[in-house]
């Protein structure tokens, strides 16, 4: 098929997307060496990277992210990798499949924040045996969250990073010849895990590879989780990065700045390091394909995964649950299992003041995905059919921190004079949307049978008459659901919003983590609940818009 | 309209070399002001965290328009600084009139920073305030210095805070209670894992290093002055032996901290925490009104006194709206405003005022205020310690970081 737009258009799109992010690193680096001269800084130094280290704890604190990042990430892989190695195509893969995907929707800081109100000492889960199984009647004195290993961090990564890994298994799966595999591996003996491993592992993960390491650069730089759930003293990496931004000294943008070269480094020697483990893997895999050694039972590994998937999708749900009930508890003291009174005052607090941030999320959100989705399918009808590498500079902004090129684009902003406004705010957060939209939405569009256009073609149709009534309606679905991953991308965006709206553009996030700082639970309820609740709306759309427009055609419908 | 004739008015007042804040007004003639303000719009620049407190300045913006004509917007800040940084830049810039803030809520560094340089409007206008007779600025010290910054009535006194501590007497009996920094860590040892403070730089928990120095320094006198390097160790050395042998008997041993007064306050109604304290003595009151407290909790103080400081109103140099924001000022020290700022069902802040220069009906309505269950009666809060200078702080913070920032 010949393209619908020209085909230099794409390649400038491409260009021009990922320019933000090599602006944004520009304006990090200078002023990590000294370079700024709004601030006065106007020479060459390495005296900021010498202040950096100078910073008590700053090697712990930078070895602390990058070992939450390996090991979530690791974790989160094994436990979907197995999982679809075990049910693909089973019943019960179907039921965690629909019972994770909206979890997709929670934004990090929310579940992060649920799984927090369950596994505190003064949590949920110790008040349901307690005092009759434990003898307590005051919460113990355990550091949890916040353990010094990062452990309840790496849990709560864990728990977030399952959801989307698997989608995006999903997506390559319909490519990989499974259920041929499947026959002619256990007709050869193996068992179910290791006949995948072994048949269709190395096919599946070369098609995974790029979200995983956005994954594996996201855990590593992660600030709200690790704020919430991660070791205070010292903090992480990334928030003492966010810390140094938020200082009155001005002084202090080049401390960040080196930090944030910092965290550049770190999140490439993640990257390195994964790659040393992506060689042990293959020489392992090797091993167990040459020696023809059948593993036995592998029952006990298939109910080990599902388990851990569906106790992460339970614990995000019930932590969900109890936002929703802290939101409008009264008194609530431990051991009780539940409130002593209720109460919607701090619904009625936040519904006042509510509404300018709402329109200003809904409106950001759509801007910025609708967009996306515009550039998605443009880029996508150019060469839709070759895979995804091509558009590397795109998927940028997945694989370097967000915290090492947004502060850099915050200055250039400042002195280009550009003054905070939805617009610049939702521009901002099209780079971040746009790689999402595009994971979403090029599986689906490779594998619609391009037969259909080949007869349009046929039949004299122009290729754009061919996108617009044959491909974008037979794609409604689809377009829909990566616009609802967009609008969900961009309501849960902070840092960009922060440092580009200056304060003066709020958002339902920004007032979310403004005011859960405080860290009472009624607000954080009902500031979780509603950072939720839009991503969801965005889903809901998505999955009823199509029933109303297909209602008279069948097919269409599912 | 009468912006732009106060404005013409103005330049024509410079160009003849007659330039002045009272052109239009004169502070000693209070019908000149309120005629000058009649019209005019306030931004009162202030924080804007707490919704009883944002209610409480829409109802003064209320009295203001139905009173004087005089609109008020308040402007909500999340942290006073930003005020002081947007004045800073009109200076900068040569904006000497028509400045964009008005009226600040502020106090101790901000305050100390503004008028190190010059941001705030003619001294001593403050004192000139109608109802500045009734101010206690005898009995109150902390009025007329601010964080030993002197006022020179560059600002106009609003409000009390007072270290207070609060405890659940259902848990904790009374008769137990801590009676000084000293008696809090045999206390804490007693009952480990019970206490801890906000983690510093958290303005709380920096109050709290600054209680336990001020208790402990060996010349209290140091600290109304900036911090002596040369002797900057061994003055602090008290206070950093105090948390060393306090730190292995708090809340998970010191390896983490409350973030802040809120989370303080939660934990305390989990039962994790026994003892913890606020800047407002009504606050436990509030949370037990909110059911955010069991009712049992009480307050309490220590007989030597705890650290007190005063928060006020200042206006910047170049502001719009001058007479506005003098009557406002003056209206916010009113008896009546006052009262109702001193009601746990609206703020429940102390008040500045003096009881024994009110008018009978105000000093008995004062009187007849219910202050809530847990509350002490300004006479039960004990003595005020005065703040160390800003200096001081700055410094502790980043000693205490250093020390116990990798307790993990």
């Amino acid at each position: 098929m010949k393209s619908a737009l020209h085909p230099h258009i794409g390649t400038g799109v491409t260009v021009v997307l990922c320019l933000p992010v090599l602006a944004g690193l520009a304006g990090t680096l200078l002023p990590a060496f000294g370079y700024l001269p709004a601030l006065g800084g106007t020479q060459v130094t390495f005296q900021h990277f010498e202040a950096l280290a100078a910073q008590p704890h700053i090697l712990r604190s930078a070895l602390i992210s990058l070992a939450a990042g390996l090991t979530s990430t690791f974790v989160a892989l094994v436990v979907v990798a197995t999982f679809v190695a075990g049910f693909a195509g089973t019943r019960p893969f179907a039921f965690i499949q629909h019972l994770l995907s909206p979890l997709l929707a929670v934004p990090h800081a929310a579940s992060a924040f649920a799984i927090a109100f369950l596994i505190a000492p003064s949590g949920f889960l110790l008040r349901i045996i307690s005092p009759v199984l434990t003898g307590f009647t005051r919460p113990p004195d355990w550091l949890i969250p916040n353990d010094s290993l990062g452990l309840s961090m790496i849990s709560g990564l864990v728990a977030k990073e399952i959801p989307f890994l698997l989608l995006v298994m999903l997506a390559a799966l319909p490519q990989l010849p499974v259920a041929n595999a499947r026959r002619l591996m256990t007709a050869l003996g193996f068992n179910r895990v290791s006949g995948f491993a072994i048949a269709l592992w190395p096919l599946l993960y070369r098609q995974v590879r790029l979200p995983v390491f956005a994954v594996l650069v996201y855990s590593t730089s992660v600030v709200d989780v690790s704020m919430i759930l991660g070791p205070q003293l010292p903090p992480t990496l990334p928030v003492r990065i966010a810390h140094w931004l938020a200082d009155d000294d001005i002084g202090a943008r080049f401390l960040a700045s080196a930090g944030a070269v910092l965290q550049l480094a770190l999140g490439l020697l993640a990257i390195a390091i994964w790659i040393g483990v992506e060689r042990l893997g293959r020489i392992c895999h090797r091993r167990l394909s040459s020696s023809g050694k059948r593993l036995g039972d592998d029952r006990l590994l298939r109910l080990a995964a599902a388990s851990v998937m569906a106790t992460s999708a339970a614990f995000i749900f019930i932590g969900l649950g109890l936002l929703a009930l802290w939101s409008i508890a009264g008194l609530w003291p431990f051991p009780d299992r539940l409130p002593t009174n209720l109460t919607f005052k701090t619904w009625e607090r936040a519904l006042e003041t509510l509404a300018a941030p709402l329109a200003t999320t809904i409106a950001i959100a759509l801007l910025s995905s609708l967009v996306a989705l515009a550039i998605a399918i443009g880029l996508l009808s150019r060469s839709g059919h070759r895979s995804a590498d091509r558009w590397l500079p795109v998927f940028l902004p997945l694989l370097v921190p967000e915290i090492t090129f947004v502060f850099g684009l915050q200055i250039l902003a400042a002195m280009a004079g550009l003054s905070p406004s939805i617009a610049t705010v939702a521009a901002l957060h099209l780079v971040f949307v746009l790689p999402y939209v595009l994971l979403s939405l090029g599986p689906p569009w490779r594998a619609l049978d391009r037969r259909y256009e080949q007869i349009a073609s046929g039949l004299g149709k122009s290729p754009l008459a061919i996108l617009v009534t044959i491909r974008l309606p037979m794609l409604l679905r689809a377009c829909l659901t990566a616009f609802a991953v967009g609008f969900a991308v961009s309501v849960s965006l902070y840092l960009p919003t922060v440092l580009i709206g200056a304060g003066r553009v709020t958002t339902i996030t920004t007032e979310a983590v403004a005011l859960s700082s405080g860290g009472d639970r009624r607000v954080i309820g009902v500031y979780a609940l509603l950072q939720a609740l839009l991503p969801f709306l965005g889903f809901l759309i998505a999955s009823l818009v199509p029933q109303l427009l297909f209602r008279h055609r069948r097919a269409m419908r599912i | 309209m009468a912006g732009w004739t106060r404005r013409w008015a103005t330049a024509v007042a410079v160009t003849l070399g007659l330039a002045g804040p009272a052109a239009a007004f004169d502070i000693d003639d209070w019908a000149s002001v309120v005629s000058e303000a009649k019209g005019e719009t306030v931004y009162f620049n202030a924080w804007g965290g707490a919704a009883n407190i944002n209610a409480y300045i829409a109802w003064t913006g209320e009295q203001m328009k139905a009173r004087y004509g005089v609109d008020v917007v308040h402007v909500k800040l999340d942290d006073t600084a930003r005020a002081v940084a947007s004045v800073l830049a009109e200076k900068s810039a040569g904006k000497d009139a028509d400045g964009s803030v008005d009226l600040i809520w502020i106090n101790g560094e901000n305050f100390a920073a503004m008028k190190r340089q010059g941001l705030l409007f003619t001294p001593g206008w403050a004192t000139r305030l109608p109802n500045w007779a009734y101010v206690d600025h005898e009995a109150k010290p902390t009025v007329l210095t601010d964080f030993t910054v002197p006022t020179e009535g560059l600002e106009s006194p609003w409000g009390g805070a007072k270290l207070v501590f609060f405890y659940d007497k259902a848990r904790t009996p009374t008769a137990e209670l801590p009676k000084s920094a000293k008696d809090l860590v045999d206390w804490a040892q007693t009952h480990p894992g019970r206490f801890s403070y906000p983690q510093p730089p958290d303005f709380i928990g920096s109050s709290f290093l600054k209680q336990v120095l001020i208790e402990l320094v060996a010349d209290r006198s140091k600290l109304l002055k900036p911090v002596n390097e040369a002797t900057f160790q061994q003055d602090v050395a008290p206070l950093f032996a105090y948390l060393d042998q306090l730190t292995p008997n708090l809340w998970r041993k010191g390896k983490a901290y409350p973030q802040n007064y809120p989370d303080m306050k939660q934990k305390l109604a989990d039962g994790e925490l026994d003892i913890i304290f606020a800047f407002n003595p009504a606050e436990a009151s509030a949370a037990i009104a909110n059911g955010e407290l069991q009712d049992t909790v009480r307050s309490f103080v220590f007989p030597g006194g705890t650290l007190g400081n005063t928060h006020f109103v200042a206006i910047p140099y170049n502001a719009n709206a001058k007479a506005g924001a003098l009557l406002l000022a003056d209206f916010l020290i009113s008896p009546e405003a006052q009262l109702r700022k001193q009601n746990t069902q609206f703020w429940g802040d102390p008040t500045v005022l003096a009881m024994a220069k009110l008018p009978d009906a105000d000093r008995a309505a004062f009187a007849a205020l219910d202050l809530g269950v847990a509350t002490l009666r300004p006479d039960q809060l004990g003595p005020a310690l005065d703040e160390p200078h800003p200096d001081w702080m700055t410094r502790i913070e980043t000693e205490w970081i250093r020390r116990y920032g990798a307790a993990n």
